[in-house]
């Protein structure tokens, strides 16, 4: 129990007391928990029953005043993933999982990276650390502003080299059509069951050096039959009935770029804190011992690094999840090769009146933001009553 | 302490007598002046009205639509508001009975007489008309420098077939034949290729869904699109449509095929003379066809101010509000008997031809086709320029039309 002076409890008034202090905690949240539950539970509730009706397909039920909306259960969610004419979600899904992963990279890396530049102590480094966190404060919509015009074939960063004498850049950046690591949709039952499967063999091989048999061997097991089945079984699902080609858009360098460009000032503000946080005892130590520069960084300041790494890495997760200005300031809302389920969403539900599958892009939204905050938050909170 | 009260209780029944009119718009920047002339004339009208101007800007009105449907679906309508005229209206609002019949509104104003009948079909169906149209725009418009066309040597090409042949020759000048902006000018640039491959009948039956868009007569458009779409600036997914307009003015790109918003751009922000700064021609093959957009007002059901809205509807349809909101925001009026001596030469050679042209409506812009086709379309351009595909391009857009219900 939190606070509260360590006495006996006095059996007379106890029970009252506790009662009006519980009963003074309960009436100071309860309108936070009143809202919390209608504005955001209730919504997600209500978006999520809207995902299984039709509501939009037809117009005349659209916008009318009392809208009816018929059950179709998960249709909309079918026609999502399997759907003929939505290529674009399921491109958009491609895209955002490439731009969430070379995004985070990105950002760590040169956070980091910069942290361990400034934390070697440079002069004016109150200057440095300003310039670079100063992108941080600026919106979205003005940083993709200014990376459109930079980023345009004819001009901007292309131009760059021919001040070195070196002849301009071809690269045709956001307007650029050419995809690399192409797959095909159809596989896309294979390849999730193999990942899962791979981390279920690292969760299973961990516990079975930390000597939990019990669990190591149901862990492993499943994620063997995983794999099997992912090898063998899982190409004969057909998800639609022909082919289609999914890959990395290399339009989205240029997304990432300005993104990265935008975060690492954060990250590396945070990286700094860290460094800053790790006593200079264990470096010397280290140092004592025989260890080079690059040693000490490796085997002493990176692990202490880590729990600021998992926590940069769910903000930015969510972050990059939930990208949709951006997108939108940079290339617009309708290229296809930058777009991003969060545009589709808007685009689909405000701009084609199609509201259940917005809803349904939404929840799949919600899903996927979810399975990135919500083991943290229980890993966290678990580690907080334990203590 | 008495004095107070009586002046809060005046205040009061001030503000419970003045009436008022909500306008709900997204005319704002270079567009507002025209919207406030319009409102001042109103005033000066109904000087008992006040005028509440909610303006929600940006996103070429993708903001401020997605604004409305929430306050629509909330049962808070505006007392009216900016909508295109045509499907955009018909489709989204009319078809879900949000909107009231103004046929009455046409009827005592006098308005049959004065708007073109090809116009009052456009913002109709056979249940009544929908909105009260303030200006008109046209698509099929193409840009040039006159001094840039001579000096190469070309012609203003009459159809597309001309253009196709003198498009060589400007490549290997190092110009660009034809200049392009995003996604939806792509969009615009293709309804005006299919209406010179179909012409305006069959163009028509597109939207009203006798003639298929994959159907064996209408491949022409999208072999045709194809064509031309090779002919144009491969970096046009990063410019906006000045931007596309810019290449033009610099010598950069021979032609580009742009709304007449684009002569209000280069005379008033490029300073730019029209006529020899700047010239147009309508869009290869459909001279004689105007394809119309028309920004409008419409009357919603259960309009707070309901008289008030009404009063506003009769002066952004009358001479006079017309002609103060028209030349400041650089459209043509839908009157036929505007005061052509205060708007410049291109206006006055566009309502020349908006009098007698056959008009066909804009997709991209509003008037032809509704809201999800619209939205989707974006798509089919996209399948197009991923694989070069007409076929592709062909089968998406039928789909698209199926799914949106063109033709119901």
């Amino acid at each position: 129990m939190i606070g509260g002076p360590e006495r006996p409890p006095d059996p007379s008034n106890a029970m009252r007391r506790f009662t009006r202090d519980h009963l003074t905690a309960v009436l100071m949240l309860l309108p936070s928990l009143v809202v919390l539950a209608v504005f955001v539970y209730g919504f997600i509730g209500q978006t999520f029953y809207f995902s299984l009706t039709d509501w939009g397909r037809d117009p005349a039920q659209a916008l009318a005043l009392r809208p009816e909306r018929a059950f179709v259960g998960l249709d909309n969610y079918a026609r999502l993933f399997t759907g003929v004419l939505e290529t674009r979600f399921r491109q958009d899904l491609v895209n955002l999982l490439f731009f969430t992963v070379f995004f985070i990279v990105g950002t760590l890396g040169l956070g980091l990276l910069l942290a361990i530049l400034l934390d070697r102590g440079v002069k004016g480094e109150g200057f440095f650390r300003t310039v670079f966190l100063y992108p941080f404060a600026l919106s979205f919509i003005v940083t993709g502003t200014v990376w459109r015009w930079m980023l345009q074939p004819q001009g901007g960063v292309n131009l760059l080299p021919t001040y070195v004498g070196l002849p301009q850049g071809q690269f045709t950046w956001i307007t650029s059509r050419e995809q690399i690591w192409s797959f095909d949709w159809n596989l896309v039952p294979s390849i999730t069951a193999l990942v899962v499967a791979a981390v279920l063999l690292m969760i299973g091989w961990s516990g079975w050096r930390s000597a939990r048999r019990g669990r190591a061997v149901t862990f492993l097991g499943v994620g063997l039959a995983l794999a099997v089945w992912a090898l063998s079984g899982a190409p004969g699902i057909e998800m639609l009935p022909f082919p289609e080609r999914r890959g990395f858009n290399l339009a989205l360098i240029g997304i990432i770029l300005a993104a990265v460009w935008q975060m690492s000032g954060y990250t590396m503000a945070l990286y700094l804190a860290s460094l800053r946080g790790i006593p200079e005892e264990l470096r010397e130590a280290a140092r004592v011992d025989g260890a080079s520069g690059f040693q000490v960084y490796r085997h002493v300041v990176f692990p202490l690094l880590g729990p600021i790494t998992l926590s940069a890495m769910i903000i930015l997760g969510h972050i990059s999840l939930k990208i949709f200005d951006l997108i939108w300031a940079m290339a617009g809302p309708d290229l296809a090769t930058t777009s991003v389920p969060a545009l589709l969403l808007y685009l689909r539900a405000f701009r084609g009146n199609q509201f259940a599958e917005g809803a349904a892009i939404a929840v799949v939204l919600l899903l996927m933001v979810a399975t990135v905050i919500i083991p943290y938050l229980w890993s966290s909170l678990r580690g907080e009553v334990r203590r | 302490m008495r004095r107070l009260l009586a002046i809060l209780i005046a205040c009061g029944l001030t503000t419970a007598v003045a009436s008022e009119v909500e306008i709900f718009h997204w005319w704002a920047g270079d567009e507002g002046p025209a919207l406030e002339a319009l409102i001042d004339v109103f005033e000066a009208q109904h000087p008992d009205v006040q005028v509440q101007s909610e303006a929600v800007a940006g996103g070429a009105g993708v903001v401020a639509k997605a604004v409305l449907k929430t306050r629509m679906l909330g049962g808070q309508p505006p007392d009216t508001f900016q909508v295109h005229a045509g499907e955009e209206l018909i489709g989204t609002w009319v078809i879900a009975d949000r909107m009231e019949d103004l046929t009455f509104l046409f009827e005592e104003e006098g308005w049959f007489e004065v708007f073109p009948p090809d116009l009052i079909d456009l913002i109709s169906t056979p249940e009544g008309i929908w909105s009260v149209p303030v200006n008109i725009h046209r698509s099929n418009i193409m840009w040039y420098v006159p001094a840039n066309v001579e000096a190469w040597g070309i012609d203003v090409p009459q159809t597309w077939a001309e253009f196709l042949e003198i498009c060589p020759a400007i490549q290997a000048e190092g110009v660009t034949p034809l200049s392009l902006g995003e996604n939806w000018t792509v969009q615009h640039l293709w309804e005006s290729v299919a209406l010179a491959a179909l012409g305006p009948d069959q163009y028509d039956r597109l939207w009203s869904g006798e003639l298929a868009f994959n159907a064996p007569e209408a491949m022409v458009m999208w072999e045709l699109f194809a064509d031309v779409m090779a002919c144009t600036n491969p970096d046009a997914a990063g410019l906006s449509w000045q931007q596309a307009t810019d290449l033009v003015v610099d010598g950069e790109a021979a032609f580009n095929v742009m709304g007449d918003w684009a002569a209000g751009y280069m005379a008033t922000t490029l300073e730019l003379e029209p006529g020899t700064g700047f010239a147009w021609a309508p869009s290869p093959g459909t001279d004689g066809i105007f394809m119309v957009l028309s920004d409008s007002f419409g009357l919603p059901v259960g309009a707070a101010n309901r008289e008030n809205a009404i009063k506003f509807l009769r002066v952004a349809g009358s001479l006079e509000g017309s002609d103060a909101f028209n030349p400041l925001k650089g459209s043509l009026s839908p009157r036929t008997d505007s005061d052509l001596s205060i708007y410049n030469d291109y206006i006055r050679s566009a309502a020349a031809d908006f009098a007698v042209d056959r008009q066909v409506g804009s997709m991209a812009h509003g008037t032809a086709a509704n809201e999800t086709f619209m939205n989707d379309f974006a798509q089919v351009i996209e399948i197009f320029l991923d694989t070069g595909s007409p076929e592709a391009a062909a089968s998406a857009a039928h789909v698209v039309a199926l799914q949106s219900g063109i033709g119901r």
